[in-house]
């Protein structure tokens, strides 16, 4: 079986790539393996200003998950179109670039800027970020305001635009249709739930932002019954993800209905978690030469 | 060139109340550049617990393919860790971070070394090197009370050693820099490692241009990606500067970072 997997903006050569936040923008995993092995980068999110992020302790370690609250700490776009973005373009590998903000024009700003740039293949537009105060998640949680915002970040972008979702939401599909509505390109779910932990011993809660989110193999039973739930009412790309480990977490996202998979948190526990995830995915693949992605999408869940 | 590596438990001691020393053996000692920098260990084969857990390198023999970990066993992983037996292949990531960069230290001059609790055992490998330098070394530990003490013999070979405890149950009563004070100890450079407070307390009163301290904080990656682990510089202490305990340190030069 082939792993080419050919999205908007996003020709990939195996269906996997790092999910934003947790890969940074890529140079301190060159140093472990070649980045060329990546299906596509999701690269850390870019705010309009730099920001320093949260206090720390910024993870606490929950039951097979953690909790994160880094608070979106990023050069900024001036610093990610000077500083990071020009680094990747050596690579043979799409960078999907992370877009965050507070108010409606700062994302504007950013995509802009970032579709400009001509170093992003597609952009990630982030609704669903649980760590910062204002804005994000209140865009992922709302159908009308992200629509609104998937509509104003579409006109300033001339590469596609994948909408980020938010699992803290009551139906996700209500969200799902909106930015279809709205224009997206593609989707990708999901971000992490909103969690927190609290030290009985002081009492206090683990993270210095008291809450954060959560994400890990303790996710993916939610983040797989979002994927499936999303794909019965659109037919946008979607990239899933929640608490992938291993090849088989793989697959089971893409019976679920996804077309291309990130993964997060395994790299943070194994910086050579992508590797290899897509050797195994590979030796897989040349055991199966006739089966195709296609048949495993959804069509591959048997009731 | 960061590596993960099975290696091997070649033995495991409970050198004090819950603090444990490990030897491991495998390629990753011929790697190590520095005293000070760290690994980050999984601490189970299985998905959880999910993160590795941060510890010090304490010493390391290159040549024989070995180096010691030092760690007090207080949660889930660290628990874990101390039930590894000889003949256990474990999961280790490293070498990580920046160590201690001694080469501004002549030989003659006097380095006071200064530990507290479990961040004594970095400071060892850094003893034995400023030695090997010809550096004339003190050092002065801080401990809770005489259960939870250890190196004192290993230290006391490569110079004057002192101790504290809170308790008084061995050594003089009180903090390190009751020590420093009561003793008028006198160098060129100070090293440390230990809690914040005792390092709050070294930089604002004791520290000098040349020397080091070493951090100690929870992280995620360990190699500089997730930014859990990030500090406030001094020069832009309310603003978006910052260094990266894992990748930028854990060691830095004294008044770099804001130690809160």
């Amino acid at each position: 079986m082939k792993l080419h997997v050919s999205l908007p903006g996003l020709e990939m050569k195996n269906p996997v790539m790092p999910a934003s936040g947790c890969f940074g923008f890529g140079k301190e995993f060159a140093q472990l393996y070649d980045l060329n092995n990546l299906g596509a980068i999701a690269i850390k999110a870019t705010t309009e200003e730099a920001r320093f992020g949260n206090e720390t302790p910024r993870v606490a370690e929950t039951e097979a998950g953690m909790l994160n609250a880094i608070g979106l700490q990023n050069p900024g776009l001036k610093g990610v179109t000077e500083q990071e973005l020009p680094w990747l373009q050596q690579l043979d590998t799409p960078v999907l670039a992370n877009v965050a903000g507070t108010k409606m024009e700062d994302y504007e700003a950013v995509a802009a800027g970032l579709s400009e740039s001509g170093m992003a293949a597609a952009l990630e537009l982030n609704i669903s970020c649980p760590n910062v105060k204002e804005g994000g998640i209140t865009f992922g949680t709302d159908p009308k305001l992200a629509a609104e915002l998937t509509k104003r970040v579409k006109h300033v972008s001339d590469v596609p635009v994948y909408v980020k979702l938010s699992p803290n939401v009551t139906d996700i599909t209500e969200i799902a249709r909106a930015v279809e509505q709205a224009g997206a390109d593609g989707l990708s779910l999901i971000n992490t739930l909103s969690g927190m932990k609290i030290d009985p011993r002081t009492r206090k809660p683990l993270l210095a932002n008291e809450i954060g989110g959560l994400s890990g193999p303790a996710i993916k039973p939610v983040a797989i019954r979002m994927v499936y739930q999303v794909r019965q009412v659109t037919d946008l790309p979607i990239i899933g993800m929640g608490g992938i480990m291993g090849m088989e977490d793989v697959l089971e996202f893409m019976m679920a209905g996804a077309d291309a998979v990130a993964v997060g948190t395994a790299n943070i526990s194994n910086p050579f978690a992508c590797p290899e995830i897509i050797q195994e995915l590979t030796d897989w693949a040349n055991a199966e030469p006739a089966a195709d992605w296609a048949g495993w999408k959804q069509g591959g869940v048997k009731a | 060139m960061i590596q993960k590596e099975w290696m091997s438990v070649i033995s495991i001691d409970e050198i004090a109340a819950s603090i444990f020393e490990v030897v491991l053996e495998g390629d990753m000692p011929e790697r190590i550049q520095a005293p000070g920098q760290f690994v980050h260990v999984k601490t189970s084969p299985h998905v959880a617990p999910l993160l590795r857990r941060p510890v010090s390198i304490s010493e390391h023999w290159p040549k024989e393919r070995r180096m010691a970990l030092v760690f007090r066993a207080e949660g889930e992983g660290t628990s874990r860790m101390a039930a590894w037996r000889a003949g256990d292949e474990v999961d280790v990531l490293g070498p990580l971070g920046n160590g201690f960069d001694t080469s501004d230290m002549a030989e003659g001059e006097k380095a006071l070394i200064v530990g507290g609790g479990v961040g004594v055992p970095p400071l060892l490998g850094l003893a034995k090197q400023l030695v090997i330098q010809g550096v004339q070394i003190q050092t002065v530990l801080g401990f809770a009370d005489a259960s939870s003490a250890f190196f004192q013999e290993r230290f006391s070979s490569l110079g004057d050693c002192f101790v504290s405890t809170i308790d008084g149950s061995i050594g003089d009563t009180g903090f390190v820099t009751d020590v420093i004070d009561r003793r008028n100890l006198s160098y060129d450079a100070i090293f440390a490692c230990g809690p914040l407070p005792m390092l709050r307390a070294l930089d604002s009163s004791y520290a000098t241009t040349k020397g080091k301290l070493s951090l100690e904080e929870r992280m995620g990656c360990g190699i500089g990606a997730c930014f859990a682990c990030v500090c406030h510089t001094t020069d832009d202490p309310d603003g978006t500067g910052y260094r990266k305990v894992c990748s930028d340190g854990p060691v830095f030069p004294w008044g770099e970072v804001v130690l809160s």
